[in-house]
């Protein structure tokens, strides 16, 4: 967990010396893949991020769009992997406090928190689901606590976890666009750290991050506490608008060093610091691990001598650490002192800057004939098999775990979590939708087909609920660079994210990577994750209770697309197959008919088909207002096709609508004048899900039995195993 | 007509019940940090919910030492209105204003629901516009909400009729289902449910109209028509 020896020799040219021990910690964390973005930096200069809405400021850690009316919102996503792997508790909850300091920093109000989690197979393997449970649980703690709803997220469980977990965290931040932190700092301005103390948790952090999981290092580990987290945001947002803040930064990775040397890097200035003033957990601690902690809940902020007093009688007031560890310097050196003798003294530019890589790249051997597809076992019962998706842990209903986050508080939750996205209101009248999605399975099998599937679908969850697509944000995990056909993978879902996101014009606004996701049993599917936010201007679409006699229309067509289908995986065990594939001219005649249809109001409800295909889409329609549906199998838009690929094919760009028959006519007339595929494919009534093809019964099961079986077995399995 | 809104460090819910006493019901509502003292004017005081010292040690516990519970005190032997919501609840019960003690929730886990309550009594400031035995839509979220108390206690609740909501349903394994008591004098209710989340029909599934009887009784106490 130190520099390699060719960046060791670069250091020393660039300053022209030896590097003193605490220079080498300081310049390893921030070289380090999770500082400094080296293997992927360059390349994700690629994704498109200007946009009409977009704000850019230097030195921001989270996303800015404007909603118009002065208000703005923020955005950023993080994972906390690692960690988690080895404490699930402690690393979630800090993986909260981490983001949400994110938000904080451009001076915006957190409003909302969202995760998305996975772990390896919780039904044979008990560490899977003691990291599960425990990662849910820690999260619960922080963001409870915080008085910030968690409001969607995403759980999935896939072998390739195995001992490992990823958690991904993503919030959202509300705030007036005038009081957004503008960075600046001058000559003389005072460097304040505030929050908590500084202690041994999380040394080098950000290194072990970097890293293959190979050892449990919990003592790189940050300990939470969400009371400071809490008692810094309120204390902020009253020295935001006090305007006593110049410019603030996060503590995360890195700790100081990163903190200290990003912000003068940033703004072009120095910053001189003395290890003495910063206010620790226990004495005696050396220089080098005070520059390297990573302890939570601390912000570093620049101020003027002249604005001092007020910031720490906020302080006080909240009885929060404030302590002025530096000073601001024209010199563009980071210093640091322990009282009167130098321990560092860098050029921010160097520290902050690690020389970027150009890694090599092949295509893995292993996808040459992964699209092929075996032959399966015939099916004879398809009730059978459609109950058992329903129950299966990646299928099942969440509401064991979004039920333990409090997600009203904040009263902005206009539709809630186990839907397609979440709304939250805005204080200028309009909606924010945001949803989070990723699919590993299918990005194992076709890495930029897979990327865009997961881009598309998050954008048609929002699309549900009457929200324009106006940001996303990037999360992309894989295995270790240096191996070329990882980086190849990495490569490609990198490519696709950019295509769609520059054919949509839907702007990147924030992301993150994380490598190295791999432990002694191999590396992990490539897992990018994308949150797209979308904002409605009037009246979103809140799913409306389906009655008797309802029509169930499908939009888009179902394709023989069975590639990383949870059909093949869970009920077949073959992974392989084609991967869905969205057709990009299609896929925006879909969404903009659908966001048509919402605007006019002829809508009850809409509807994502994603996971589990059509079957478990329409079952998912019938638990949730229980009523039971006929379906009729044979005119489901698309080619003709077998049963099982018209019930569990996963193909992009499919939406059930459900319309009271009165506005049928109407609806028809739209999609027909924009030449959307679409089909009316079942009516609601009954206590039955009923498929058949051509009048023959195909699945007959009461919607009751499956909603027990879909509501209860996650949480069974968690309990009791 | 003043509302006296305490925060506490942690305090969570203080900005929501801020919103729907001002916004919603167009009342002066006035925030107070728990250090200073409480304005000898005002006409009723409400504890929001939250996490006021993370939860350390038991829920309410270390703010029920607050400076300003002093003053609450004060306020509940003159006979004002004052209501304590989830962790206001559990401050009120930690302080002895009210009586029980407020557990850990059956399944041992944070519950984030809506759910149904019960009017059992309408003779108090909160509930007086109620019909007895009304349901109230409205959600919940609290890990440690569960009230309890032992039997002869709950014998003097119900002869004194100091149970003033219950779930209809079991939730979290309270005793005889109490969701929020009164003291004797009925003037001091507390709630582990939120119904500053469920006035707004924009954010009530159900029916917001039950909920919004909660304040219309405080606007109906305090001399305030709306």
């Amino acid at each position: 967990m130190s520099l390699e020896p060719q960046e060791f020799e670069e250091l020393q040219s660039k300053i022209g010396r030896k590097p003193t021990s605490t220079e080498l910690q300081i310049v390893a964390a921030e070289w380090s893949e999770h500082c400094s973005y080296k293997s992927s930096k360059r390349h994700l200069k690629m994704l498109p991020m200007k946009g009409p809405l977009v704000i850019t400021e230097k030195g921001y850690d989270s996303g800015v769009l404007d909603v118009g009316d002065g208000y703005v919102v923020t955005a950023h996503i993080e994972s906390h992997n690692h960690p988690s792997a080895v404490e699930p508790y402690g690393g979630a909850a800090t993986g909260v406090g981490g983001v949400i300091r994110d938000i904080l920093s451009a001076g915006t109000r957190p409003i909302a928190i969202f995760d998305g989690l996975r772990f390896g197979n919780i039904e044979k393997d008990q560490q899977a689901r003691w990291l599960f449970k425990n990662a849910v649980t820690g999260i619960a703690d922080y963001g409870n606590c915080l008085g910030i709803p968690t409001i969607g997220g995403e759980v999935e469980f896939d072998d390739c976890y195995e001992n490992y977990a990823l958690v991904d965290v993503a919030a959202v931040g509300f705030g007036k666009k005038e009081n957004l932190i503008k960075n600046h700092a001058k000559k003389g301005d005072l460097v304040v750290l505030l929050g908590g103390s500084t202690g041994r948790d999380g040394i080098g952090g950000s290194q072990f991050a970097s890293d293959s999981l190979e050892s449990e290092d919990r003592s790189a580990v940050q300990i939470p506490d969400p009371f400071i987290e809490k008692l810094i945001i309120e204390a902020i947002l009253e020295a935001r608008n006090q305007k006593l803040i110049h410019a603030m930064k996060d503590l995360g990775g890195g700790g100081l060093s990163c903190a200290i040397s990003e912000t003068a890097d940033a703004l072009e200035v120095g910053i001189e610091m003395d290890v003495e003033k910063v206010h620790t957990r226990e004495s005696n601690m050396h220089p080098d691990e005070i520059m390297v902690s990573e302890s939570q809940e601390r912000m570093l902020i620049v101020t003027s001598k002249t604005k001092l007093k007020k910031l720490q009688d906020i302080c006080k007031k909240f009885r929060i650490g404030c302590s002025v560890i530096g000073t601001v310097k024209s010199d563009n050196q980071m210093h640091v002192r322990k009282g009167k003798k130098t321990f560092a003294n860098l050029p921010t530019d160097v520290v902050a800057n690690a020389t970027l890589l150009d890694l090599p790249s092949k295509k893995p051997a292993y996808l040459n004939d992964i699209e092929k597809e075996k032959k399966l076992k015939p099916i004879s019962n398809y009730s059978k098999i459609l109950l058992k998706l329903l129950g299966s842990p990646n299928i099942a209903s969440k509401i064991w775990v979004y039920g333990q986050y409090d997600h009203e508080v904040g009263i902005r939750t206009v539709v809630k979590p186990g839907r397609d996205a979440s709304v939250l209101r805005l204080d200028n009248g309009k909606f924010l939708s945001a949803k989070i999605d990723g699919n590993p399975k299918q990005c194992y099998i076709n890495p930029r087909e897979g990327a865009i599937g997961c881009f598309e679908e998050a954008c048609r969850n929002v699309v549900c609920t009457g929200a324009k697509p106006i940001g996303m944000l990037d999360h992309l995990q894989f295995g270790n660079p240096k191996d070329p056909e990882i980086f190849w993978t990495f490569l490609e879902s990198l490519k696709g994210l950019t295509d769609f996101a520059k054919d949509f014009k839907i702007p990147c606004i924030g992301g993150k990577v994380s490598l190295y996701n791999e432990t002694p049993a191999g590396p992990i599917k490539p897992t990018p994750l994308i949150g797209v936010l979308g904002l409605i201007d009037k009246t979103p679409l809140i799913p409306q209770r389906i009655t008797n006699g309802d029509c169930l229309i499908l939009v888009g067509d179902t394709k023989d697309e069975m590639g990383g289908s949870e059909y093949f995986e869970y009920i077949h065990k073959f992974i392989g197959g084609k991967c869905p594939a969205v057709d990009f001219a299609k896929s925006k005649k879909n969404m903009k008919s659908v966001l048509d249809l919402i605007k006019k109001q002829l809508l009850k409800s809409a509807h994502d088909c994603s996971k589990g295909g059509l079957a478990v889409a329409i079952s998912e329609l019938c638990m949730t207002n229980q009523v039971g549906c006929k379906v009729s199998l044979e005119k489901v838009p698309g080619q003709k096709l077998d049963v099982d690929r018209l019930l569990f094919s996963e193909s992009h760009s499919r939406y059930l609508l459900t319309v009271d028959k009165k506005n049928l006519k109407k609806l028809e007339e739209i999609l027909k004048n924009n030449k959307v595929s679409y089909k009316q494919i079942g009516v609601f009534g009954g206590s039955e899900i009923k498929f058949n093809k051509n009048s023959k019964p195909i699945i007959d099961l009461r919607v009751d039995k499956a909603q027990k079986t879909w509501v209860n077995s996650l949480r069974d399995l968690v309990l009791y195993g | 007509m003043k509302v006296g809104v305490i925060v506490f460090p942690g305090s969570n819910c203080d900005r929501d019940m801020y919103h729907v006493l001002t916004d919603v019901f167009n009342l002066d509502a006035q925030y107070y940090w728990h250090e200073k003292s409480l304005s000898k004017n005002i006409d009723a005081v409400i504890l929001p919910g939250g996490f006021s010292y993370g939860d350390r040690l038991r829920a309410g516990v270390i703010a029920a030492h607050s400076p300003i519970i002093k003053d609450v005190q004060k306020m509940a032997k003159k006979g004002i209105p004052i209501l304590g919501v989830c962790n206001g609840f559990q401050i009120l019960v930690e302080s002895g204003l009210l009586p029980g003690v407020l557990l850990k929730n059956e399944s041992l886990n944070f519950m984030c629901e809506w759910t149904n309550l019960i009017v059992e009594n309408n003779k108090t400031p909160f509930t007086n516009q109620f019909k007895l035995h009304q349901k109230i839509p409205i959600p919940i979220a609290n890990g440690e909400g569960r009230y309890f108390v032992d039997d002869d206690t709950l014998k003097q609740l119900k002869k004194k009729n100091q149970i003033v909501f219950r779930y209809d349903e079991i939730v979290n394994g309270s005793s005889n289902r109490i969701a929020g008591v009164c003291n004797e004098d009925g003037n001091v209710v507390g709630m582990m449910p939120h119904p500053e989340r469920a006035v707004e029909s924009e954010i009530n599934p159900i029916d917001n109209k039950p909920s919004s009887l909660i304040f219309e009784s405080l606007l109906t106490k305090i001399g305030v028509s709306n």
